[in-house]
């Protein structure tokens, strides 16, 4: 139990994946102009990866291990994510709508978010049971969350500032993504 | 220049549609892991392998594979080139493969590799497909070899591994470099790229003078290439 704890606050925020390990930055940058849709995409990445990392877990202990073919694990995991989103966007449309319709549009997306196959990859390097591979999918998609919404938080009020033209744009929020970033390191004293 | 010779797709790649700094593409790895300017060749080398690579095989496969299930098909090819490139590093240069890590496999979600698919081996032949690949890679190293050189330089004073500016030692009081410990570390990348598009800005130069809109780099810059099913359908999450 304690580990799980420990799991949970040292993927969320500690080695947050977008701050510190760059996982996922597409998405943190592209949809991050409201707290709305930062919510959103938060929402559906939690899904997901969760999801998809007890799903993989599941698959590389019984399939890839007593099969040996551990090697093959980068191909086999893009594919089972690829083929996770396009169910889970036919099933929220069929039987949740009022689900389907929160987050559907940002499920395509979410297959080219390398958040997710970074976090089946980082399961496997660190030896995660199926257990603590789904608790650390979900508390790195909890990090992700936190991250998109802070940031789009702090976009909505950039908008109305005065910033040097230059600057307007992607370079005024990737200085914002740095100096979150700084602010993130405050954490590394929790471990 | 003729379109579609070697030559012209070298140039293109390296100068007129450089990956990094013209569309904008791939900034996950771009920005992870140039700690330091080797990083940077190593990452952008294997990166242009499996690129040319990949782009050889979709181009002598693209009137084979159906229109519906490209995206899949691609993805195996590229999943296929980056296990075995993994497989060979991990023999025969463990260093790089350490120093690397997980952002190997990763170049499988890089969106050059799936963009250049999509926009250009799968419509050409594969010659130029192949050249078109390696002159992307070579843009691709070259660009994220500069950013590496940049954040090692300031960060701790060298250039490849090699001590360029002398740095201060305070106990017995030599006067040197002081590194700015933190381009090194992740807030640095943010902030070397955050100059970089704000002096493209500036001069109206790359993404800025495609009237790319810069705060929406993942649609704006690479939707088209990047089937990125969700921009070109429903105009993206953030127009909606």
């Amino acid at each position: 139990m304690k580990e799980l704890v420990l799991i949970l606050v040292t993927s969320a925020l500690v080695n947050n994946v977008v701050l510190s390990q760059f996982l996922g930055l597409c998405p943190f940058l592209g949809v991050s102009k409201s707290v709305d849709t930062a919510a959103g995409m938060g929402g559906a990445v939690i899904f997901v990866i969760t999801l998809s990392s007890f799903v993989t877990s599941v698959i590389y202990k019984f399939i890839l291990i007593p099969t040996n073919l551990t090697y093959l694990q980068t191909i086999v995991f893009i594919l089972i994510i690829a083929a996770l989103v396009q169910f889970v966007e036919m099933f929220l449309k069929k039987s949740i709508p009022s689900l389907y319709k929160a987050l559907g549009v940002y499920l395509p997306l979410i297959t080219t978010n390398c958040a997710v196959l970074g976090v089946a990859l980082l399961n496997v390097q660190k030896n995660y049971g199926i257990l603590e591979g789904t608790v650390n999918g979900f508390a790195t998609a909890v990090g992700f969350t936190i991250a998109i919404i802070l940031m789009a938080g702090i976009r909505e009020k950039i908008k109305y500032n005065d910033i040097p033209k230059a600057f307007q744009g992607f370079p005024i929020v990737l200085l914002t993504a740095g100096l979150m970033a700084i602010a993130f390191f405050g954490f590394s004293g929790l471990k | 220049m003729k379109p579609n010779t070697p030559a012209e797709r070298l140039i293109n790649g390296i100068l007129k549609e450089n990956p990094t700094f013209v569309l904008m593409l791939g900034m996950c790895p771009t920005l992870a892991i140039t700690t330091s300017a080797s990083n940077g060749i190593g990452m952008g080398l294997t990166t242009t392998v499996i690129l040319a690579a990949s782009n050889l095989m979709i181009s002598l496969l693209r009137n084979f594979i159906p229109d519906r299930v490209r995206m899949p098909a691609y993805i195996v090819v590229v999943a296929s080139f980056v296990t075995v490139v993994q497989l060979l590093l991990q023999g025969f240069i463990p260093a790089l493969y350490a120093s690397l890590g997980i952002y190997i496999p990763l170049i499988v979600v890089n969106c050059i590799i799936l963009g250049r698919a999509e926009a250009y081996a799968s419509k050409h032949g594969p010659v130029a497909s192949l050249f078109d690949g390696i002159g992307m890679g070579l843009g691709f190293t070259l660009s994220i070899t500069i950013i590496g050189m940049v954040r090692e330089l300031i960060g701790s004073g060298k250039l490849f591994g090699f001590t360029v500016l002398p740095l201060a030692d305070a106990a017995s009081g030599k006067i040197g470099y002081e590194p700015i410990t933190i381009f090194v570390l992740a807030p640095g990348a943010f902030f070397v790229l955050a100059f970089l598009s704000a002096i493209q800005n500036k001069l109206r130069i790359g993404a800025a003078r495609r009237g790319i809109d810069p705060s929406n780099p993942d649609c704006g810059g690479s939707c088209a290439a990047c089937g990125n099913i969700a921009c070109k359908q429903k105009g993206g999450a953030n127009d909606k």
